[in-house]
C-alpha cells in the first residue's frame, strides 16, 4: 500500500482481512463457550479505571473511557462468576504506531482458581486452535518469517532474557526508563523469530494488578507473551489482597498527579471487591494484533476498516 | 515540542543541523513507557541517522515558513526558484525535490516551504495536468482490457498511461506518487 490510496481501494484491500477477522471472533467465542466461559459485556465510560502510569486514559463529560476492562471483570469474579471473557473496546490516549491505534479492542478472559501460567496455557491452545480452524496447521507464517505456534511455547525469565540481551538484571536494579528502552532496543529484537516467547516474572515494580510470588516478593506473577516481534498478551495471578491493592493504586494516583498533572479518583468500587476476589488468573490479550499475526499483515491500519488516521 | 507530536515530514533541529522525520516509529513496551524511534534525514547533505526517544522528551521543532514562488529553469543538478515579491533566488538540488523535479513547468508557481531563508521543500497540488509529448503507438484498436503503455510527458517524466493515450492529449498525473490519474483533455 502507498499513503495516497484512496478510500474504496484501501477498503476493498482489506476485504480479506476483516472477513478473517470475523473468522476469528467466532473461533475464539467457540473455544471459550465450549469450556464454559460466559461472554460478558462492561461499560465503555466509566467513573472511575485502573490509574496506570504509562496509560493515558481519554475523559468522556465526569467519566472515563475504558482503557482496559479488567477492573469490571474482576468485579463479576467477586461476585461469583468463576470463567468470563469479554471482547472489550479500549482507549489509550496518544498510542498510535504501527502496532497502535488509540481505539483497540481486547480480549479479556479469568479463570477462577488458576494462576498466570494456567492462563498462558489457555493462550497456547487458543493461538493453535485459531491456527488449526483457519486451515494453518502449527505454523503460520509471519512477514517472510515461518513461525510454529504448537504449545508448549518456549518460556524465559524477564531476568535471563535482560542478563543475555541487555547485560544486566532488572530484578536486582531497579532502572525504570532503561528497562523500557533496552526492552525496545535490546530484548525484544532477540527473541526466538521461529517460535512464540512467554516472558515471565516481571521485576515487581513493575506487578500493577498481579500478585507477587510467595517465595520471591521481588518479583510478580505476570506474563506477557510475544509472536513474531509482536507484545500480544499480558497475563497475571491476580492480586487478591485490597490493602496491597489500594496501596499500588494511590502510588500511581501520585505519580500521575507528579508527572502528567493529572487527577484520577480512586476506583473505590473495585477495591471494596476485591476483599472478595477469588484465586484467579486472567489476561488481556490485543486482538488487533492476533488478527494481524494470522492475515501476515505488517500494521494494524491492515486489519481496521478505519484507523485513527481515517476515521 | 513533546516527542509524541511529531510525525513523519516533522522538520527537527538537532544538534544544530536541520532534519525532516522519515520514519516514526511508536514502540510501547507491556505497561511501560513509550519508545519512539525516528529515521532522520538531514536535509543539507542527506545523511541518515536514528534516535531514539522516551515519552516525556522533547525535540527541537524547526521554525518553518512558506513563500509563493516560481520555478524559473535547472542549471545542472540545481533547479532555482524565485520569490514572487521580493524577486529573490532560491536554488534546490535534484536530491532535496526527490519525484517533485519530474512535475516543474519553467514558469509555474508554486508554494516553497523555507527554514529561514533557506528553501527547503516544494509543495506541489496533489494532482498537476501535463501534455502528452511522446507515446507508443498502440497497436489494437480496441482493447478489450486495458493494457498499459510509457508514455513521456511536457516535464520530460516518463510515465505509465493506459493505451489510447495520444501525443497532445493532457493527463492528470498525482504528484505524490507520480501515477497517472486521468485524461483530461484530447489533444488533435
Amino acid at each position: 500500500m502507498n499513503d495516497f490510496e484512496d478510500e474504496p481501494k484501501r477498503l476493498a484491500r482489506l476485504a480479506p482481512n476483516l472477513k478473517r477477522r470475523v473468522l476469528i471472533y467466532r473461533i475464539i467465542r467457540d473455544f471459550f463457550q465450549e469450556q464454559d466461559f460466559l461472554e460478558v459485556e462492561t461499560p465503555v465510560r466509566a467513573p472511575a479505571i485502573a490509574p496506570e502510569q504509562f496509560i493515558v486514559p481519554f475523559q468522556s463529560e465526569d467519566r472515563y473511557l475504558a482503557a482496559s476492562p479488567e477492573l469490571h471483570m474482576k468485579r463479576l469474579l467477586s461476585a461469583g462468576y468463576d470463567r468470563i471473557f469479554q471482547f472489550s473496546r479500549c482507549f489509550r490516549k496518544g498510542e498510535r504506531g504501527r502496532w497502535h491505534n488509540p481505539e483497540f479492542v481486547m480480549l479479556e478472559w479469568y479463570r477462577k482458581g488458576a494462576d498466570y501460567l494456567k492462563i498462558i496455557d489457555d493462550t497456547e491452545k487458543l493461538a493453535a486452535r485459531i491456527a488449526e480452524k483457519l486451515g494453518m496447521g502449527k505454523s503460520i507464517k509471519y512477514q517472510g518469517q515461518k513461525i510454529d505456534i504448537s504449545p508448549p511455547w518456549p518460556r524465559t525469565t524477564v531476568q535471563d532474557a535482560y542478563v543475555k540481551a541487555a547485560g544486566w538484571d532488572p530484578i536486582k536494579e531497579s532502572k525504570p526508563e532503561k528497562f523500557d528502552t533496552d526492552f525496545v532496543e535490546k530484548v525484544l529484537p532477540g527473541l526466538a523469530k521461529d517460535r512464540p516467547t512467554v516472558l515471565l516474572d516481571y521485576p515487581a515494580a513493575q506487578a500493577s494488578l498481579a500478585k507477587l510470588k510467595a517465595d520471591n516478593p521481588l518479583v510478580a506473577e505476570r506474563a506477557e507473551v510475544f509472536i513474531g516481534g509482536l507484545e500480544l498478551a499480558n497475563a497475571y495471578s491476580e492480586l487478591a489482597d485490597a490493602g496491597e491493592q489500594t496501596k499500588r493504586f494511590k502510588e500511581a494516583i501520585e505519580q500521575i498527579e507528579r508527572e502528567r498533572g493529572q487527577q484520577m479518583p480512586l476506583p473505590e468500587k473495585f477495591l471494596k471487591s476485591v476483599e472478595n476476589l477469588p484465586e484467579c488468573g486472567g489476561i488481556a490479550l490485543g486482538v488487533d494484533r492476533l488478527v494481524m499475526l494470522f492475515c501476515d499483515a505488517d500494521k494494524i491500519d491492515d486489519v481496521m476498516a478505519f484507523t485513527e488516521d481515517s476515521a | 515540542m513533546e516527542i509524541s507530536g511529531v510525525r513523519k515530514n516533522s522538520k527537527l533541529i538537532i544538534d544544530g543541523a536541520l532534519y525532516n522525520v522519515e520514519e516514526a516509529e511508536f514502540a510501547k513496551p507491556g505497561k511501560g513507557r513509550a519508545v519512539y524511534r525516528l529515521r532522520l534525514k538531514n536535509l543539507r547533505d542527506g545523511k541518515v541517522i536514528d534516535r531514539t526517544y522516551r515519552s516525556g522528551e522533547s525535540v527541537d521543532e524547526a521554525s518553518m515558513s512558506t513563500e509563493e514562488e516560481q520555478y524559473l529553469y535547472r542549471e545542472g543538478s540545481q533547479y532555482i526558484f524565485m520569490n514572487s515579491s521580493t524577486y529573490e533566488q532560491h536554488p534546490l538540488s535534484e536530491e532535496m525535490l526527490g519525484i517533485k523535479k519530474n512535475f516543474l513547468k519553467e514558469g509555474m508557481e508554486v508554494v516553497m516551504l523555507m527554514h529561514g531563508d533557506e528553501a527547503i521543500e516544494v509543495q506541489l497540488p496533489i494532482t498537476i495536468n501535463l501534455k502528452v509529448t511522446e507515446t507508443e503507438i498502440s497497436t489494437k484498436t480496441a482493447t478489450v482490457t486495458p493494457q498499459n503503455k510509457a508514455s513521456v510527458v511536457e516535464t520530460g517524466y516518463r510515465v505509465d498511461t493506459p493505451s489510447f493515450i495520444k501525443v497532445g492529449d493532457v493527463i492528470k498525473v498525482d504528484t505524490r506518487t507520480g501515477n497517472y490519474v486521468e485524461r483530461v483533455t484530447t489533444g488533435k
